[in-house]
C-alpha cells in the first residue's frame, strides 16, 4: 500500500470521522472515501471557499497565508487543510467522539 | 491580437480655438493703506486658546438609499476537468487520478496535510472546543421592564398607500405574514388604486414573497390553521374568495356576488372541521355567512343578526368583528357596529336561537373580539375608547375595563402565552400592553410604533413576536421582550382569582340593581296618582345628602359587620350576591359593595 493511502486510512480510522476528499488546484476531486454525488459537491463548493478565504487573508497581509479552514455546523464539522496545488478536505462529527 | 478604436469628432464641437498674444501688464486697482486702521489694532496679551490632545470627532448620520436585495440561483455543473478528459467517461477519469496519484508532489503534499488534518481530528475528539458552559444557569431576567423593539418595517409597495386592514400570520412557525390591503375610505379608492394584497418573508421587508390578486380589494385575510398554503379572504365588496399559494396569485375560487355579502366582509375565519375546509364570514350588510370551499357558489347556511331573535335582515345589526374559538366549535360571537357583542350557538335549533346572548356596554362599533385563550369564559372587546373584560355569566356589563383612552381604539387581543397580558393598536400610532395582574389602571407599556393611526394588530403563536398594520399600509414587527411571553408563576391561579372576584363584585352589583328596580317598579304602581310627590322628596333629599349619606353610610358599615360575622359561622354558603345584605340606597353605596381595588378602576 502506498504512503498517501496509509496516511488517509489512518485518519478515515479516527472516531467520527465521516468521508475524505482530496481536491486538486482546479477543484477536480482526486481521491475520495464519499459517493461521487456528494463529492462534487464538497469539491467544488469548498474549493471555491476556500480560495476565498485564501485570497481574503492574503488581501489583508500579503505575506501571510491560510493554513487551514474549520467550517463548524450544526451537523458536523468540516475541516480543510490547503496547500498550493491540493487541497484535503475532511468531514467529521465530533459529536460521535 | 490588437485592439483599436478610433473616436470621431466634428472640428466645431471643440468649440472656438484658443489664440494667446503678448501684452503690456497693466493695473486695475491700487488700494492704499488706511492709518486708522492701524490706530484700531489692539494687541490682545495673553491669549486663549483651546486645544485638543484628543483627535477632533464629530457625529454624522446619513440615510443612505435603500439596498433591494434579491435572490437568484445558479446551477453548477461539474467542470474543471482537462480538456482531454470527459468527466462522463469513468475510465479517462479514473485513468486520470492515477496519473495524478502517482505524482511526487502529491504524495508529499498529501502526507504533509495528513498530519496537519490528524491534528485537528484528534483535537476535536478530545474536546469539544465550542461547548457552552453555563447554559444552564438561568438568568433572572424577569425582573426586566417590558419593552419591545421594531425588527422590520413592511411597506406597501404600491404609490397609492392604502390600510393594512388585517394582518394573518402563517400557522407553521413566524415566518410569514400575509396582510390585506384596502382602503377603507368610502370612495376613498381611485380606479388605479391597487388591489393587491400579499404574504410577506418576515426576513425580506424588500419584496413581497407573493401576491394575491383578488377582484376586489381584501378587508381581511386568513392562513388555514390546518393546510398553511390555504389563505382565505374577505373582499371590500363582499365576496370570499381562497388562495392556493401552490397555484399562484389568482383566488382558486370566489363566492358569486348575488351570494355574497352585501358589504366588506370584514371577517372571515376557518371552522375547526375534519375536512379544514369550512369557514364563515360576517359583514355590515348584518348577516354571517357559513361557507365550504369545496362548493363556493353559495353559503350553506345564514344568519341575520338581528336584537329582536326575529331574523329580519332590516332590523340587523352591521357585525364588525367575529370570534370563534376552535375548543368551542359550534360557539361564535360576533362584536357589531351598534357595540353590541352577540354570543350565538350555530347548533341551537331555530335560527332565532342561535343569537344565545347579548351584551351592550361599547358606544361605538367593536373592532375587536377574542375570547382568553386560557379562559374562554372570558372575553376581550375593543371598541370606542375603551377595552372591555367581559365574563359570559354576566351580560349586564363587562367585569374589567381599562381606563377611557384619549383616542380611538382600533384593535386588540390577547397574549396566547400569558393569560393576563393584552394588546391593545390605537388611533394615535401606539401599540398598549396590559398586564391585568401587574397593573389595572395603566398599561405597562405603552409604545409609539409610528405617526399614523394603527389599524390592525396581531400577535405570533409564541408569544414574541407581534404585526401591526398602519393607516397607510406599513406593517411593522414588534419583538417583546422576554417577561411579556413567559408565563409567570403562579400567573394562571391569580388571572382566575381576579376573574372570579371581578365576576362576583358585578353578580352583587347587579342583583342590587335589580333589586332597586323592583323596588322602584312596586312603588310608581303604588303612587300612580300622586307622580309629583316623589319629585318633591327628591328635592328635599338633594338638600340634606350629606347628613343622610353619612347616616346610611354608617348603617352599611354596622350591617356589613354583622354580615362578616354571620359568614364566619357559615363559611360554606358562598353564594352572597344574591341575598345582598345592604339596605336600600343611593347609587354611591354600591360602591362599598365592591373590592377597593377595583374601585379605582371604575373611576
Amino acid at each position: 500500500m502506498s504512503e498517501v493511502e496509509e496516511t488517509l486510512k489512518r485518519i478515515q480510522s479516527h472516531k467520527g470521522v465521516i468521508g475524505i476528499i482530496v481536491v486538486n488546484s482546479e477543484g477536480i476531486p482526486i481521491r475520495t472515501t464519499l459517493d461521487n454525488s456528494t463529492t462534487v459537491q464538497y469539491a467544488g463548493l469548498i474549493h471555491q471557499l476556500a480560495a476565498k478565504a485564501r485570497s481574503t487573508v492574503r488581501d489583508i497581509d500579503p505575506q501571510n497565508d491560510l493554513t487551514f479552514v474549520r467550517i463548524r455546523s450544526r451537523k458536523h464539522e468540516i475541516m480543510v487543510a490547503p496547500e498550493n496545488d491540493y487541497l484535503l478536505i475532511v468531514i467529521q462529527n465530533p459529536e460521535a467522539a | 491580437m490588437e485592439i483599436v478604436y478610433v473616436y470621431t469628432k466634428k472640428r466645431a464641437e471643440f468649440g472656438r480655438q484658443c489664440n494667446f498674444t503678448d501684452r503690456q501688464a497693466e493695473l486695475h486697482v491700487d488700494i492704499v493703506p488706511d492709518a486708522t486702521l492701524a490706530e484700531n489694532f489692539i494687541e490682545r496679551n495673553p491669549v486663549d486658546s483651546g486645544i485638543q490632545c484628543v483627535q477632533e470627532m464629530s457625529e454624522h448620520e446619513i440615510n443612505t438609499e435603500r439596498f433591494e436585495t434579491g435572490s437568484r440561483g445558479i446551477n453548477h455543473t461539474e467542470g474543471g476537468w482537462p480538456k482531454d478528459v470527459n468527466p462522463q467517461e469513468v475510465e479517462q477519469v479514473s485513468r486520470y487520478r492515477k496519473k495524478v496519484e502517482k505524482d511526487e508532489l502529491y504524495v508529499s503534499v498529501i502526507q504533509q496535510l495528513g498530519t496537519v488534518m490528524e491534528h485537528c481530528i484528534r483535537q476535536n475528539n478530545a474536546i469539544d472546543i465550542y461547548q457552552e458552559y453555563f447554559e444552564e444557569t438561568q438568568l433572572d431576567s424577569l425582573e426586566e421592564t417590558p419593552s419591545a423593539k421594531t425588527i422590520n418595517v413592511f411597506r406597501d409597495p404600491n404609490e397609492m398607500k392604502r390600510t393594512a386592514t388585517h394582518i394573518s400570520w402563517f400557522p407553521d412557525g413566524p415566518r410569514k405574514l400575509a396582510v390585506a390591503y384596502c382602503n377603507l375610505e368610502f370612495q376613498g379608492s381611485t380606479p388605479d388604486t391597487s388591489n393587491d394584497s400579499y404574504i410577506w418573508d418576515v426576513e425580506n421587508p424588500n419584496k413581497p414573497e407573493m401576491t394575491l390578486k383578488p377582484v376586489s380589494p381584501l378587508v381581511c385575510v386568513e392562513y388555514n390553521p390546518k393546510d398553511s398554503h390555504v389563505l382565505l379572504g374577505g373582499c371590500y365588496n363582499g365576496q370570499i374568495a381562497y388562495w392556493d399559494v401552490r397555484k399562484g396569485s389568482q383566488p382558486v375560487e370566489m363566492s358569486p356576488i348575488e351570494h355574497s355579502h352585501r358589504d366588506p366582509a370584514y371577517k372571515a375565519i376557518w371552522i375547526q372541521s375534519k375536512t379544514g375546509t369550512e369557514c364563515f364570514s360576517a359583514s355590515s350588510d348584518g348577516q354571517v355567512l357559513w361557507w365550504d370551499i369545496r362548493k363556493l357558489g353559495e353559503p350553506t347556511e345564514k344568519l341575520f343578526l338581528d336584537p329582536t331573535k326575529k331574523q329580519d335582515l332590516t332590523k340587523a345589526q352591521g357585525a364588525m368583528s367575529l370570534e370563534y374559538e376552535p375548543t368551542m366549535p359550534t360557539k361564535f360571537m360576533v362584536g357589531t357596529e351598534q357595540g353590541t357583542i352577540m354570543s350565538c350557538n350555530r347548533k341551537a335549533k331555530t335560527p332565532a336561537e342561535k343569537i344565545v346572548a347579548m351584551y351592550t356596554g361599547h358606544l361605538g362599533p367593536i373592532y375587536s373580539l377574542q375570547r382568553n385563550p386560557f379562559f374562554p369564559k372570558n372575553f376581550l372587546s375593543v371598541g370606542d375608547w375603551k377595552a372591555r373584560i367581559w365574563s359570559e355569566d354576566i351580560r349586564e356589563s363587562s367585569i374589567m375595563w381599562t381606563k377611557q383612552y384619549r383616542s380611538y381604539l382600533t384593535d386588540g387581543c390577547w397574549s396566547p402565552i400569558r393569560p393576563s397580558v393584552f394588546f391593545i393598536s390605537k388611533m394615535d400610532g401606539t401599540l398598549d400592553v396590559w398586564d391585568i395582574i401587574f397593573k389595572q389602571n395603566d398599561p405597562t407599556l405603552s409604545m409609539q410604533v409610528c405617526d399614523e393611526p394603527l389599524h390592525s394588530l396581531r400577535v405570533q403563536e409564541h408569544g414574541r413576536l407581534v404585526a401591526c398594520g398602519s393607516h397607510s399600509g406599513t406593517t411593522t414587527l414588534l419583538e417583546l421582550s422576554e417577561s411579556l411571553f413567559t408565563l409567570q408563576r403562579n400567573e394562571k391561579n391569580l388571572v382566575t382569582a381576579m376573574f372570579e372576584r371581578e365576576t362576583r363584585r358585578e353578580k352583587i352589583l347587579d342583583a342590587r340593581h335589580r333589586e332597586m328596580k323592583l323596588k322602584e317598579r312596586t312603588k310608581s304602581s303604588a303612587d300612580k296618582e300622586k307622580e309629583e310627590e316623589p319629585e318633591a322628596e327628591k328635592d328635599v333629599d338633594e338638600e340634606d345628602l350629606y347628613g343622610k349619606a353619612e347616616k346610611e353610610f354608617w348603617q352599611i358599615i354596622n350591617t356589613e359587620k354583622k354580615n362578616m360575622e354571620k359568614r364566619k359561622t357559615e363559611t360554606e354558603k358562598e353564594d352572597t350576591g344574591k341575598a345582598s345584605p345592604i339596605p336600600e340606597g343611593q347609587e354611591q353605596e354600591e360602591k362599598t359593595n365592591g373590592n377597593p381595588e377595583t374601585e379605582q378602576k371604575k373611576e
